[in-house]
């Protein structure tokens, strides 16, 4: 892969944490990488550690293992340690705008103190002038300066946590389930804005969600977790056509659509079985293989190790 | 047409609040036929779970209103006869799923006090009971019975969770089943199984059941016929097929088009605007501010159902000619 096209590079991440239960592995060695100017999607059930990915790149964690690499430069460890310009590029938006936005604070302090902090404009009529600009950029009403969070919906919420993202000109704006608390008409909403800046700005997106079919949408490389671990990464049109692991056929198979072009699309019916195992006890070998419907003897006793199947499409199982 | 088993006339709730009342139900009508699986879907704050809980007979007064309207069940009306004699009838044939199965089971007692406790009500025979347990916790397909009496709600997944709701709501062999988004706080393959559950189960009881989800598949994968609800009052009703196959109202219009698809062909633009405050709701048409197609008479008159064809209906002034 040419290495000037590549913004994000996380090459064996490992994140534990220790807990009175035991050694909770959230991430257990995860390598991706992410291009200039794409929509990298991560997708997962709850409890598979995709959240943990963006809390590491951004810094909220201390890395058990592993190398985070941004442009070229080592970021692999926490914010505090981080140079400002690192900080001023990354930036994220969290799944609930009601606890991610300060309550006590007013549109504009939230807005205006990453422009404090990373030395944006001048002066305070300067930031506030940035403000309204940010505002107008998110479609919301520039009156909207002096009201709290309490006092806007639940939408407009994320607009302005989206705002707030976008205020420091980030080049990779990581996105953690941005629309999920959101309606289905205000989420279309938001990814149009989202697909629209992306063009405008030419930003990068690291697109977190459980939605398969909006990711199909979104994105344009999709990775799927389970238990801490990458499956299967692929270009979005593989990974929807040509699903290799069993439980992204399983997952696949069990979106509930409203469309008989779409009902066609899916692959043959797998039948989804048992929970997400806690990952306290991992099961041993392939931790997919309680629910696995292909599994083999070798899957109780080893981990896969990845493998690409073609270019850009890498699996982790033992039928590959 | 087989009479109906439950069925709302023009109910309207409002509820107390510091800035006045708030006028959230607006002459909802519902009918639910016997045996019959019906789904209601719109954004949050439509009205959808107050509806259920009106059914349910479970709105605290103070604040809840009841303005105007009727809940009739088999042809009685359970907000006039006597609180008892209702309580009675809902008890016996109503159960409720509601979504979120963490705040639906009490944290303090394990699940077999908790199923014990509904079970006495119908049956006071000594060793009945955990026998009953037991084959409840087996129906809904859960491994190790015994032992999960003994758990505490903690101790369980919420898919684990969800499904001993399910149990209770099986417990009294009623006829109508509310699920209140029984999917919304599940994972993918999760909410596939337990919706597979549900569909099995209230199958096999023949029971009526109404759905309230906001994912528009597993609507269409459940049930017969779709209530559309916009800000307090049902703006479309029609067979599901109908209904996805040919959305009238542009509010359904508006919801089927933001909803993603698998095909990849991008997202539509969603529906401008949020639902009304309801302390004072727009006249007219409640949806008028945020329709594309918003005509004069929109903003004066609240339009009524019209009826498009026998199992499609759409309160639009857009279809007042269309009447047949």
């Amino acid at each position: 892969m040419e290495e000037n096209n590549v913004l994000l590079t996380v090459n064996g991440l490992k994140k534990y944490f220790l807990t009175h239960q035991g050694t909770v592995k959230a991430i257990d060695g995860i390598n991706f990488s992410v291009k200039k100017g794409e929509t990298f999607g991560l997708v997962g059930e709850s409890g598979s550690g995709k959240s943990t990915v963006a809390y590491s790149v951004i810094g909220m964690y201390r890395l058990t293992e592993g190398r985070i690499v941004f442009r070229g430069e080592d970021i692999s460890r926490e914010s505090k340690n981080r140079s400002l310009t690192i900080k001023k590029e990354i930036q994220i938006v969290f799944q609930d705008p009601g606890t991610s936005l300060n309550p006590s604070m007013s549109n504009r302090e939230i807005l205006e103190l990453p422009l404090k902090v990373h030395d944006i404009g001048k002066n305070s009529k300067e930031r506030v002038e940035r403000i309204k600009e940010l505002l107008e950029m998110v479609q919301l009403p520039t009156n909207y300066i002096h009201k709290t969070p309490s006092a806007i919906g639940g939408g407009e919420k994320q607009m302005v946590a989206i705002a707030r993202a976008l205020a420091t000109n980030p080049s990779l704006i990581l996105l953690d389930e941005p629309t999920s608390a959101l309606d289905v008409s205000i989420q279309a909403k938001i990814i149009n804005m989202l697909i629209q800046f992306q063009q405008e700005f030419n930003l990068t997106y690291l697109f977190i969600t459980h939605d398969l079919s909006l990711m199909r949408n979104v994105a344009s490389q999709v990775a799927i977790m389970y238990l801490g671990k990458i499956c299967e990464i692929a270009p979005t049109k593989d990974f929807f056509n040509n699903p290799l692991h069993p439980y992204t056929q399983m997952l696949l198979s069990s979106i509930p659509v409203i469309s008989e072009e779409e009902e066609e699309l899916k692959p043959k019916r797998i039948i989804s079985v048992g929970e997400i195992p806690s990952p306290v006890n991992v099961p041993a070998g392939c931790s997919f293989h309680l629910r696995c419907p292909r599994k083999m003897d070798i899957c109780l006793q080893q981990d896969p190790l990845i493998k690409e199947i073609k270019s850009g499409h890498i699996v982790r199982c033992h039928l590959y | 047409m087989s009479k109906p088993l439950l069925e709302i006339k023009n109910l309207s709730i409002w509820f107390e609040s510091f800035e006045g009342p708030l006028k959230v139900l607006d002459g909802v009508n519902m009918i639910v036929l016997p045996g019959e699986k019906v789904g209601l879907i719109g954004e949050m704050g439509c009205g959808k779970t107050t509806t259920m809980k009106a059914i349910a007979g479970i709105l605290p007064v103070p604040p809840t209103i009841i303005r105007s309207g009727s809940i009739l069940y088999q042809g009685e009306d359970l907000m006039k006869m006597n609180k008892k004699k209702s309580r009675q009838i809902r008890k016996k044939e109503l159960s409720m799923i509601f979504q979120d199965p963490m705040s639906a089971l009490n944290p303090v007692f394990t699940i077999g006090t908790q199923l014990h406790d509904i079970i006495k009500i119908n049956e006071k025979k000594k060793g009945f009971i955990k026998g009953k347990s037991i084959q409840l916790l087996k129906e809904v397909l859960l491994p190790d019975p015994a032992r999960i009496l003994k758990n505490y709600p903690i101790q369980l997944s919420g898919g684990m969770r969800q499904r001993i709701c399910i149990a209770m709501a099986l417990i009294n062999k009623g006829q109508i089943l509310l699920a209140d988004e029984p999917d919304t706080s599940l994972d993918v393959t999760i909410k596939e199984q337990i919706m597979k559950l549900l569909r099995e189960l209230v199958g096999k009881y023949n029971k009526s059941i109404v759905l309230v989800s906001h994912a528009l598949g597993t609507i269409k994968s459940l049930t017969d016929r779709v209530y559309v609800m916009y800000a307090g009052s049902m703006v479309e009703m029609a067979s599901t097929q109908a209904l996805f196959a040919n959305p009238l109202h542009p509010y359904s219009k508006g919801l089927l088009e933001a909803t993603p698809r698998l095909t990849g062909k991008g997202i539509g633009d969603g529906i401008n605007g949020r639902i009304p405050e309801y302390v004072s709701p727009p006249n007219g048409c409640r949806f008028h501010p945020r329709c594309k197609e918003v005509m004069d008479v929109c903003r004066r008159e609240k339009p009524s159902f019209f009826n498009v064809s026998k199992d499609h209906g759409v309160a639009c002034f857009l279809f007042k000619n269309s009447r047949n």
